[in-house]
């Protein structure tokens, strides 16, 4: 099906599923221990267990590899290096290899699996593997990388490296009001649960995979490069996945190895990456150094916006898209953005929960929080006063829908905002008390999206796709999907997720799951209405779905009476015609935070939270405040306390633990409310839904930042805002 | 994680003797450092003996009118345990500081005296480190230290002991009491149980092979204010930057330590005098001789900064 002019009216707009609040419907599988994850298949028969190696330097190479104690220990049963391994390719989406040597590209890059009988044999006999290594010097500091940037490789999800309106350069030295300042945010993991994990088995030419993976297709392609196989010989299978954030995008050293430590041992092998890989084995979003220049009237009109975003990556490696919302956030005439790649050998970086706009809105909305303040205007009216409802770059060019005003006014006065007190003034007790704003805003992105519904003659409709639910709620919005479109209650419906073997969908990423899987199913839900209307002698015109029944007229026939003969099956996929070109499709929201900063130790604590969000159609407001609610509390984790220590001399991210790289537990977020305003775009698919789960995170760090500097009066421009940086300027003691 | 032999033991005695005589040989209790670290292998026992069941959980009156606490009573219940909370404050509220309730519930008193740092090159085998693997060096100097030590420090290491308990130990003037290999018993002031690193910082202890703690003593109560303020990156399950465990009475006069500064409990007695004339005087005489890291030296501002706030509490 073909989505290329606005939706009219479809059986969705009945809304008597869609966007209710739904429990999910796996839930019960996951709170009973019994949603397999990737490591917990027990269909693979008799499995070993694979223990990577990881490389003990950042650059360099292997000069000798010595595997014999190895080899000899208790239960060994195979050990395999790049000098084994065969030829291996390398695919689309990974940067270094997976498997490294001669030639090592970052620390932990996998230099070799050892497959035993046990995991502790597997363990204990990596251990035992001697490696030489011949040390090269590395590039490990972005400020110092900084100068030598160059212009990053356009195209995929880049965009271009510059973008321009107007003059900038004469519309900022002329304006009467000026900012010019730099941000920082570090290297930030992912910091999933679920490690990556991967059992793969081999039968005969054909693979066998389990893993946690959240874009199927991509990844069963990128194995089957790498490995050199025909991609009909694998098959994937990621049904259930304990976190993922843009980590579990692409195929992982745990995946590949896997597959060859059971071709070399002739057995089904398991492998999880232990914690500390998780960190300098697998990408990480990259830090950025952002300068931003804002011009402005007297009376608070933007008139000139600037924003320079250096990054740094491995050598073909791409950038953090820092500046793209930038472009399209607020109206001024005369704009820049420019983005700028260093090459670092640090483990490659890659796409984290909103890439881009996740650190991208932590400099800009701290730098809007600035440029209020100079010009004596509240942070809420001055946002009010600079909204457009076109695309500034191109001001022939509308938004689908923008309701950012609407979230700021309707998030001010929930939250009271009008009790802000000018900074360094509020005092609770021993808190010194202060709150912040900021804007969310994140681009919504549709995807080609497949699915296969079938009906049985029980009146049971089951949904297949190769979409994945990364703990986002996926599964409950497609059986809401199809029951709605089927006139069915949700427990008639199937959902039936992650495997290669089932059409291919959207994936989860870019938060354009939720919209492109679910118009995948309504696509197949049609053809499959218009097959059950066929067989039952219907015209699919009149046909009214509800209740278990099909009805026309005065005649009713139960759906289930369709496939008395046999099952109904139908496939199809949505795909997008050009409406994102014609209209600028965005999801938007506002965040309130309230911070106690305590004045004897500067120790900063969130006391409240509040994100309004204006996002298309909301599914399930259930899952849909999961998802916010949990990326607000990863952009609060972004403001305060993550950071990939970077030991500048040996290459590595020196935090390697749960323990060392702090993200924020119960305690630090004490109380979040969300509010979705009504909104259903009809130019993003017939389901008129956007996405949502990245949203929450974008602008979550300034407004925590905002909120410190209202708090204290004092301006930190370098993310994580810790105490040590706050110290200098708190109140004398007595 | 190497593979070893396990036995328990039938008495502390004959615990101490076995691991005095075994190469290679452990105490196990809690594990929840000492399994970590063997799964990295950091630690690599070849022979794990019990001390789980050996009658050592008590906590009884000493006829001094004090505490004596079992090797292996529990963080969680040393931490709940009425006499504790009543005369002993500071020792509850550093206990429940620290790591999480599951981790409080297996770890143990003397298993808590002997954690092992949390310097993150110390965990990370690649890296050269002298308190893990001696003579090869210390990569934290120099290297990512915000949270590591600013005092006692050596040219070796810059390590810090992690624990809260030892502070409030410390601040109370516990003593650890011992049974070794040869079946003697002795005890061992808290002051002088954890030592310097100097050039030996793979020594943290005075032990001797096979030497296990039965028990920590705490003298009579001293009464005061007891206030135990952990300054951390996030609300809770973090280490300290800094702690202060301090006992303050009414007339000013207290005593004090300090956690995350130092490779042991950060006490120094004679600035203790200076504690009338408020934190900025304790702290400079606590505190003098420190050699921060560019990344740590804010540590010295916000030692101060926290008994100040202590002292304030205080006062009310």
């Amino acid at each position: 099906m073909k989505f290329d002019t606005p939706a009219g009216t479809n059986p969705i707009d009945q809304l008597k599923v869609i966007g209710k609040p739904t429990p999910r419907i796996d839930g019960p599988l996951k709170t009973t221990g019994s949603a397999p994850y990737a490591y917990e298949h027990h269909d693979a028969p008799d499995p070993a267990y694979g223990f990577i190696l990881g490389s003990a330097i950042a650059k360099g190479r292997l000069t000798g590899m010595d595997l014999r104690d190895a080899s000899a220990a208790p239960g060994v049963l195979a050990i395999v290096t790049a000098e084994n391994a065969g030829k291996l390719g390398k695919g689309n989406f990974n940067t270094a290899k997976l498997l490294g040597g001669p030639e090592i590209e970052h620390y932990h890059q996998a230099v070799a699996i050892v497959v035993a009988e046990t995991f502790e044999q597997a363990r204990a006999a990596a251990a035992l593997i001697r490696v030489d290594y011949a040390r090269d010097k590395g590039r490990y500091d972005l400020a110092a990388a900084k100068d030598g940037a160059g212009k990053p490789p356009e195209g995929g999800f880049n965009g271009p490296a510059d973008s321009g309106h107007g003059d900038f350069a004469g519309a900022f030295a002329a304006a009467p009001v000026q900012l010019d300042a730099t941000y920082t945010t570090p290297d930030h993991a992912h910091a999933m649960m679920e490690p990556h994990a991967t059992i793969a088995a081999w039968d005969g030419d054909r693979l066998d995979l389990w893993t946690a993976n959240q874009m199927i297709a991509w990844s069963v392609g990128d194995m089957a490069k790498t490995l050199g196989i025909p991609r009909e010989k694998v098959r994937m299978r990621s049904p259930f996945i304990g976190g993922g954030f843009g980590g579990k995008l692409f195929i992982r050293a745990d995946a590949v190895l896997a597959a060859l430590g059971a071709r070399a041992a002739n057995r089904a092998v398991k492998v999880a990456l232990p914690r500390p890989f998780m960190f300098n084995n697998t990408p990480h979003r990259p830090a950025t150094i952002q300068r931003i220049r804002l011009g402005a009237t007297r009376d608070g009109k933007l008139v000139a916006i600037g924003h320079e975003s250096w990054s740094g990556d491995l050598p073909g490696g791409g950038p953090e898209t820092a500046t793209g919302q930038t472009k399209l956030l607020y109206a001024g005439a005369n704009r820049m953005t420019a983005m700028r790649l260093a090459v670092l050998d640090l483990p490659e970086g890659n796409a984290m929960r909103a890439p881009g706009e996740a650190p991208g809105m932590m400099a800009l909305e701290i730098a809007i929080d600035e440029m209020a303040e100079k010009l004596g205007l509240d942070p809420v009216a001055f946002r009010v006063l600079n909204d457009t409802q076109v695309d500034p770059e191109n001001p022939g060019r509308p938004y689908s829908q923008r309701q950012l005003n609407q979230c700021l006014q309707t998030g001010a006065e929930k939250f009271g905002w009008a009790r802000r007190a000018k900074p360094g003034s509020v005092r609770d007790g021993r808190w010194l008390v202060g709150m912040g704003v900021a804007a969310a805003f994140r681009n919504n992105i549709n995807m080609k999206s497949a699915a296969r519904v079938r009906l049985d003659a029980r009146g049971i409709v089951t949904v297949e796709t190769d979409m994945t639910d990364i703990g986002t709620g996926t599964y409950t919005i497609l059986a809401q999907t199809a029951a709605e479109m089927m006139g069915l209650p949700l427990d008639k419906v199937v959902v039936r997720l992650g495997d290669s073997s089932f059409p291919v969908s959207a994936g989860s990423g870019g938060q354009w799951g939720a919209n492109s899987a679910t118009a995948g199913v309504y696509a197949a839900c049609v053809k499959l209405r218009e097959a059950v209307a066929q067989k039952l002698g219907f015209n699919s015109a009149d046909a009214v779905f509800a209740g278990g029944k099909v009805k026309s007229g005065k005649r009713s026939v139960p759906l289930a009476e369709a496939a008395k003969g046999g099952e109904l099956v139908a496939e199809d996929a949505m795909e997008y015609g050009d409406l994102a070109r014609k209209y600028q499709q965005s999801t938007f929201g506002a965040h309130f935070v309230e911070v106690g900063v305590d004045a004897a130790t500067a120790e900063i604590r969130i006391r409240r939270m509040l994100a309004v969000c204006a996002a298309g159609r909301i599914l399930n407001p259930v899952s849909a405040r999961s998802q916010v609610i949990g990326a607000m509390t990863m952009g609060a984790g972004a403001a305060l306390m993550e950071e990939l220590a970077v030991d500048k001399r040996f290459g590595f991210f020196v935090n390697h633990d749960l323990a060392g790289y702090e993200v924020p537990v119960h305690a630090d977020i004490p109380h979040q409310d969300v509010i979705f305003l009504a909104e259903a775009d009809p130019t993003t698919s017939p389901m008129k839904a956007k996405g949502v789960g990245e949203l929450g995170i974008c602008g979550v760090g300034a407004a925590v930042a905002n909120a410190i500097h209202n708090a204290t009066g004092m301006r930190v421009r370098d993310y994580p805002i810790t105490l040590d940086k706050l110290l200098a300027g708190m109140p004398e003691l007595a | 994680m190497k593979a070893f032999s396990y036995q328990r033991a039938g008495s502390p005695a004959e615990a101490a003797a076995i691991v005095g005589r075994t190469q290679g040989a452990r105490f196990i209790a809690g594990g929840t450092n000492l399994l970590d670290l063997m799964k990295l292998q950091i630690e690599t026992p070849t022979h794990l003996v019990d001390v789980n069941h050996l009658g050592l959980d008590r906590i009884e009156a000493t006829t001094e009118g004090g505490l004596r606490i079992g090797a292996l009573v529990r963080n969680t219940d040393l931490a709940a345990d009425g006499r504790v909370r009543k005369d002993y404050a500071l020792l509850s509220r550093a206990l429940v500081a620290g790591a999480s309730g599951q981790l409080r519930n297996k770890a143990t008193t003397a298993g808590n005296l002997l954690q092992r740092t949390r310097c993150p090159y110390f965990y990370d085998t690649n890296q050269p480190c002298n308190k893990r693997s001696p003579g090869s060096g210390c990569a934290a100097i120099g290297g990512v230290n915000r949270g590591l030590g600013v005092i006692g420090t050596s040219e070796a290491c810059i390590a810090t002991h992690p624990s809260d308990m030892a502070v409030a130990m410390r601040a109370l003037d516990a003593v650890v009491e011992t049974v070794r290999a040869d079946g003697t018993a002795r005890a061992i002031p808290i002051a002088e149980f954890h030592t310097l690193p100097g050039d030996t910082p793979n020594v943290e202890n005075p032990l001797a092979p096979g030497e296990l703690i039965t028990a920590v003593t705490l003298p009579r109560p001293v009464g005061g204010t007891h206030i135990y303020h952990k300054v951390r990156d996030r609300a809770s399950y973090a280490f300290a930057l800094v702690s202060v465990g301090a006992i303050l009475q009414k007339d000013g006069t207290g005593r004090v330590a300090f956690g995350g500064v130092a490779p042991r409990p950060w006490r120094v007695e004679a600035a203790e005098a200076e504690m009338p004339r408020g934190a900025r005087a304790v702290a400079a005489a606590v505190l003098a001789g420190a050699t921060p890291t560019e990344q740590n030296r804010f540590k010295l501002v916000l030692a101060e900064r926290t008994l100040a706030a202590a002292i304030a509490e205080a006062r009310g």
